[in-house]
């Protein structure tokens, strides 16, 4: 029986493990554009305070998923129940693109543009709404694809904690010594990546200003 | 000349002061001074030209009007009411500003371009509109520009549009930061005739940067020459090209220098 087939004979289970593994992607990537891109945005308006801000998100990065997953364990609440977990640990990780590009995209507005609007009365937040954003939307964007193509690999690991998704089956055939398995949880998961990737990246390039 | 000069300042006179400078200096956020004791007096209607080298402090002059400076001493005022106690978006919005990158938003079209201030002042779709074609036939461009961006323009289009949204809400002052630098010659001086043109016809307070002492000497109702932070003498073009001053003089030097030379080689 190759991995197609099994896939087929399980479609039940494919579907549902796939449908909760982009749900703790979609969670998480809502959850870390809701705070990531707000952030990006004050950082790029007060810089003191950009070193400190992407230095924590850097530091975030750098911890090892599994170790990320263990230290949140104890948290109350959150460590009641695995999903939770999970999309905390995500959210973390999604951060520090979704900071980065908001941060680069804004200041990379042209200073000129910037001053003329400023000039012309426009209020902050005019000049936030209809000129900075606007201008840095494609590099926020590609910073929303970082994020979740990133957050649909990591999020086969939430399987370590027993928060679900299609790593369930990737460490079900690990354990199992059984490589079908994990191409179950594999090849949807790297199609997942895939297509977030692609239609994302076209939408970047279609909010592109020139 | 000499009477028309004085029938144009008795005119201006009894329109009184525009703009207003008194004991201004202006220290930079890293503690350096760029302006110091600046005391100026710009009149309506007349078209003013603040002339100096780069770092001269002309520009950040230009920028205390319309408070994107703030004065470190001393006051600014704008139609006699000191800057610092009016409310600043409503300041901005009655004075027109160009710049010398011209600052157009690449997003937007040249017709929402010019409307921007009139639409965040909430004026109906259909005025605006109007207005917008009012004002591209007033700078010399063709009505169909109004659907193109800014990247499909030439240098001389954009400078021209950035006049227009300048001029967008009929504001009474209008700041122009070497807004013909970045031209050349020939569209340089194409602009500077339609200027001309347009201040005849409009009459508004411009506060005019420049370093280019020709442009200056064409375009002004008077020179003010500012060096290191201050302000040199303020002049008529006629009395500028005749001043003993040393430093009005070094300027006038350099104009002719590049004629008197080329002139000069013809003959050799």
């Amino acid at each position: 029986m190759n991995v197609f087939q099994f896939m087929v004979q399980n479609h039940d289970q494919v579907l549902e493990l796939t449908l909760e593994h982009l749900w703790l992607v979609g969670i998480s990537t809502l959850l870390a554009v809701l705070i990531g891109i707000p952030l990006g945005i004050v950082i790029a308006h007060w810089p003191v305070l950009n070193k400190p801000v992407l230095a924590s998100a850097n530091i975030i990065q750098t911890i090892p998923s599994l170790a990320l997953f263990g230290f949140l364990l104890p948290l109350p609440w959150l460590g009641e129940r695995a999903d939770r977990l999970a999309i905390l640990a995500l959210t973390l990780y999604a951060l520090l693109p979704l900071i980065r590009n908001t941060f680069t995209g804004i200041r990379g507005v042209d200073p000129a543009v910037v001053e003329a609007g400023r000039g012309m009365g426009l209020t902050d937040r005019q000049l936030l709404f209809q000129v900075e954003l606007p201008l840095a939307v494609s590099v926020i964007l590609s910073g929303v694809r970082v994020a979740v193509v990133i957050s649909v690999g990591l999020a086969t690991i939430a399987a370590a904690i027993g928060a679900g998704g299609l790593g369930e089956f990737i460490f079900r055939g690990l354990a199992m010594v059984n490589n079908q398995l994990i191409l179950a949880g594999a090849i949807p998961a790297a199609a997942l990546a895939l297509f977030a990737d692609t239609s994302l990246g076209w939408l970047e390039k279609r909010l592109r200003p020139q | 000349m000499q009477r028309g000069q004085r029938l144009y300042m008795d005119r201006f006179s009894t329109n009184g002061v525009a703009i207003e400078f008194r004991d201004v200096s202006y220290v930079s956020p890293t503690g350096q001074e760029v302006l110091s004791g600046l005391n100026l007096e710009v009149l309506r209607g007349e078209t003013f030209i603040l002339l100096g080298r780069s770092g001269s402090g002309k520009t950040t002059t230009l920028k205390l009007v319309n408070r994107l400076l703030s004065p470190s001493a001393g006051e600014v005022r704008v139609d006699g009411a000191a800057t610092a106690g009016v409310d600043v978006i409503a300041l901005r919005r009655s004075i027109g500003y160009v710049i010398q990158d011209v600052g157009l938003f690449p997003h937007f079209t040249v017709e929402r371009n010019i409307g921007l201030v009139p639409r965040i002042e909430g004026w109906a779709e259909d005025r605006i509109r109007e207005r917008v074609q009012e004002l591209l036939q007033l700078v010399g461009l063709e009505p169909q520009l109004a659907e193109r961006y800014p990247r499909q323009l030439s240098g001389g289009q954009r400078q021209r549009v950035g006049v227009a949204r300048a001029l967008a809400a009929d504001p009474a002052v209008l700041l122009m930061d070497e807004p013909f630098g970045s031209l050349d010659p020939l569209t340089r001086d194409e602009l500077q005739r339609e200027f001309l043109l347009l201040q005849q016809r409009l009459h508004k307070t411009v506060v005019f940067v420049t370093h280019d002492v020709g442009e200056a000497l064409r375009l002004g109702s008077r020179v003010a020459l500012m060096e290191a932070g201050r302000l040199v003498t303020v002049l008529s073009p006629q009395e500028f090209l005749r001043s003993s001053d040393p430093w009005v003089a070094a300027y006038v030097k350099a104009f002719k220098a590049g004629l008197d030379s080329a002139a000069n080689r013809g003959t050799e």
